[in-house]
């Protein structure tokens, strides 16, 4: 299978058609302890995530450690196997019957934190962007023109750098090396995890931009997946904000941070420092630390801290709502929905 | 920001006092210029916040204060004085009581910084009995009301709990009341907020900033966040390459930045407004700090640099009081 792209057509679906459509998406993991090894607990890892992503907009998945967003993006590579769910790609189910999962990941790529640990430290970083075509049949000299080409579009010169080793570059270069070789299959998505946060801030910005000028020239959609708020509201079209495995709230970006409606993202918000030292906090957002996982509260997650908790809280699960049928804002909290039983939704429907 | 004494003119007794710190660490392969001549004071409750990227010399600056770094390799210069001692003459028993007693440090991750077969409990009244030689009994005592000092939840069934059983923020915190336990004149922190989460981040910075006003401790504050040098510094300096480019009180350095490098910095930095703008990125990396170029450390990523940058290291420039910046652009 040669993929010379240039007669296939890219788009099936046409402009409409999201790009990426994720259902009910669910991973649970045993904890196993005791005298037996017998099951112990489940982290419930990624509880029934849905969304979809539109074509060539940037998707911005926000949340602290241990909420799942990883998780997240290695179920829909399939590089851990989930126990529900089911991922369209433009249209066509991903698995048996549908697109299969060797071309979903020529479609979809991935780019990780770790800049290092990512790269084959015995090849030179030519042969590593040159690997994966190679491996789906186009011939070595191409594969290896094709890398050179790469490494000129991240801003890696090919002459200087083509024969490098990993360790011979810098964070900021590796990360480089990492998106060219993501970039070698034509995919039309790619994941992008955390992928500045090892770098330095002067650094940082070098590949925000990148990634950028990335986008347009090949018309990509990112998936960019983040802790730092800034830097996923600079990069994102629409955001996600995820709590203990569920979806918190989706939105516009400029809707999610300019008027949060989950008190989570709200919070998550108010708790970045602010550059201005005459504008101090006084109170922190929020106290405590996120709870555990294996045993998250029942009904919402966030009412152990949250402080509009009621009993409702507790007793029901808050399912995605907006303020109309047609809102692509949509928050998972009770005192959005009037008639929830929470006695600050009636309050906001009037 | 009231209750901050700035006086210059009692530098002659001030908390911390720093002149021509250079450390290098020397091996048969290479020679690691980590610090190359850095000078400060800081006053007694005085919170100095140190901005740096990786490989700065950020951190190898505040380990030289309490002479951490490893002694076989080392090569500390200068002069440092923390409360009257000189630090780089103590002998080794008399460093023991200075480290812990005088000074003490917290560090990024706390998993590492505790020791993972004993209680937070044994391990905070351990630390008092060892300095002040006290009783277990009043020692246990005293763990207690440090606890609860650093707001930790329940407290009292807290004391018994190993590090593994704590969260992030917990752990942080047990860390910080261990740091506390002699009420030491000089907190050093390394990057103490760096690893948590954006909402324990606030919480933790807020705390520190609470007790170090309470106590009135002397901070050191080393990052790579500006917004944490926003949130809790009275004074900035900005680290590269092993040099002080820049440092000034926190308004002055944050609104009106003098150095080419701290004004690349902000510029870099993504935050709130800058969407759909390109963002000030600053050409190239670092430099290898076994191969420091002459000069101006940052003139090869300089937009401004001309020959004389690279003729010689720039003096320190004063054009305000108090505002400090290594560029030969610079007036006065």
């Amino acid at each position: 299978m040669a993929i010379d792209t240039a007669s296939a057509p890219r788009d099936r679906g046409g402009p409409a058609q999201p790009l990426l459509i994720v259902r009910g998406l669910k991973r649970y993991f045993p904890i196993k302890g005791g005298l037996l090894n017998r099951a112990a607990g489940t982290v419930q890892a990624v509880d029934g995530i849905g969304f979809s992503v539109m074509k060539g907009e940037t998707l911005g998945i926000v949340g602290e450690s241990g909420c799942g967003k990883s998780t997240t993006a290695r179920l829909l590579m399939r590089l851990m196997e989930p126990d529900a769910g089911e991922v369209i790609f433009d249209g066509e189910p991903v698995g048996p019957g549908g697109m299969s999962l060797r071309e979903m990941r020529r479609q979809i790529q991935m780019v990780f934190q770790d800049s290092y640990a990512s790269l084959n430290p015995r090849l030179p970083i030519e042969d590593t962007i040159a690997f994966a075509p190679t491996v789906h049949g186009v011939p070595k000299a191409k594969a290896r023109a094709k890398a050179r080409e790469l490494l000129a579009a991240v801003g890696l010169a090919p002459d200087q750098f083509a024969r490098r080793y990993p360790h011979e570059l810098s964070g900021g270069q590796r990360q480089r090396v990492n998106i060219a070789r993501a970039l070698a299959l034509e995919p039309r998505v790619i994941v992008l995890d955390e992928p500045v946060s090892a770098l330095d801030k002067s650094v940082e910005a070098q590949v925000l931009n990148l990634l950028i000028d990335l986008k347009q020239q090949f018309g990509l959609t990112y998936i960019f997946i983040s802790h730092d708020l800034n830097v996923v509201q600079f990069i994102s079209d629409r955001v996600l904000v995820m709590y203990l495995g569920q979806v918190a709230e989706i939105g516009p970006v400029e809707s999610i941070y300019g008027a949060p409606r989950h008190p989570y993202t709200q919070a998550l918000l108010a708790s970045r420092p602010s550059m201005d030292p005459a504008r101090r906090m006084t109170e922190p957002p929020l106290t405590g630390d996120p709870p555990n996982p294996i045993n998250p509260p029942s009904g919402c997650r966030f009412r152990t801290r949250c402080a509009f908790a009621e009993d409702v809280c507790a007793a029901v699960v808050p399912t995605l709502a907006g303020a109309g049928s047609h809102d692509p804002h949509l928050a998972a909290c009770h005192m959005q929905v009037p008639g929830s039983g929470h006695s600050r939704a009636a309050a906001r429907a009037a | 920001m009231e209750a901050v004494t700035l006086d210059r003119a009692a530098a002659t007794d001030a908390l911390v006092s720093v002149r021509d710190l250079t450390v290098r660490f020397v091996s048969k392969e290479a020679t690691v210029h980590a610090v190359n001549g850095v000078s400060f004071d800081l006053a007694a409750g005085e919170v100095l916040v140190i901005l740096g990227e990786s490989g700065s010399g950020k951190s190898v600056s505040l380990r030289a204060l309490m002479r951490l770094l490893p002694a076989r390799k080392t090569v500390i210069e200068g002069d440092i004085r923390v409360a009257g001692q000189d630090v780089l003459a103590m002998a080794p028993r008399a460093l023991e009581d200075f480290r812990g007693g005088v000074v003490s440090m917290i560090f990024q991750e706390p998993m590492t910084a505790l020791d993972p077969v004993f209680t937070i409990g044994t391990q905070i009244a351990e630390t008092i009995i060892r300095h002040e030689g006290i009783s277990r009994a009043e020692a246990d005592r005293r763990a207690l009301e440090l606890l609860e000092l650093v707001q930790v939840p329940s407290a009292k069934r807290r004391l018994g709990n190993y590090p593994h059983e704590l969260s992030g923020g917990l752990r942080q915190r047990a860390m910080i009341a261990i740091a506390l336990a002699c009420r030491p004149k000089l907190l050093l922190a390394d990057e103490p907020t760096t690893a948590l989460d954006a909402t324990v981040q606030i919480q933790i910075l807020l705390l520190l900033r609470k007790l170090q006003q309470e106590l009135g401790m002397g901070v050191i504050f080393v990052t790579h966040d500006l917004g944490v040098a926003g949130e809790i510094a009275d004074r900035v300096a900005v680290m590269y390459a092993g040099r002080f480019v820049e440092s000034g009180m926190v308004e002055e350095v944050m609104k009106r930045p003098l150095h080419p490098y701290t004004q690349g910095l902000m510029g870099s930095t993504v935050h709130a407004g800058l969407r759909g703008v390109r963002l000030a990125a600053i050409p190239g990396a670092p430099p290898d700090l076994a191969r420091l170029p002459p000069g101006c450390a940052f003139a090869p990523r300089c937009a401004y640099a001309e020959e004389a940058c690279r003729a010689a290291v720039p003096a320190e420039k004063r054009p305000v009081p108090e505002h400090m910046a290594r560029c030969i652009r610079i007036a006065a």
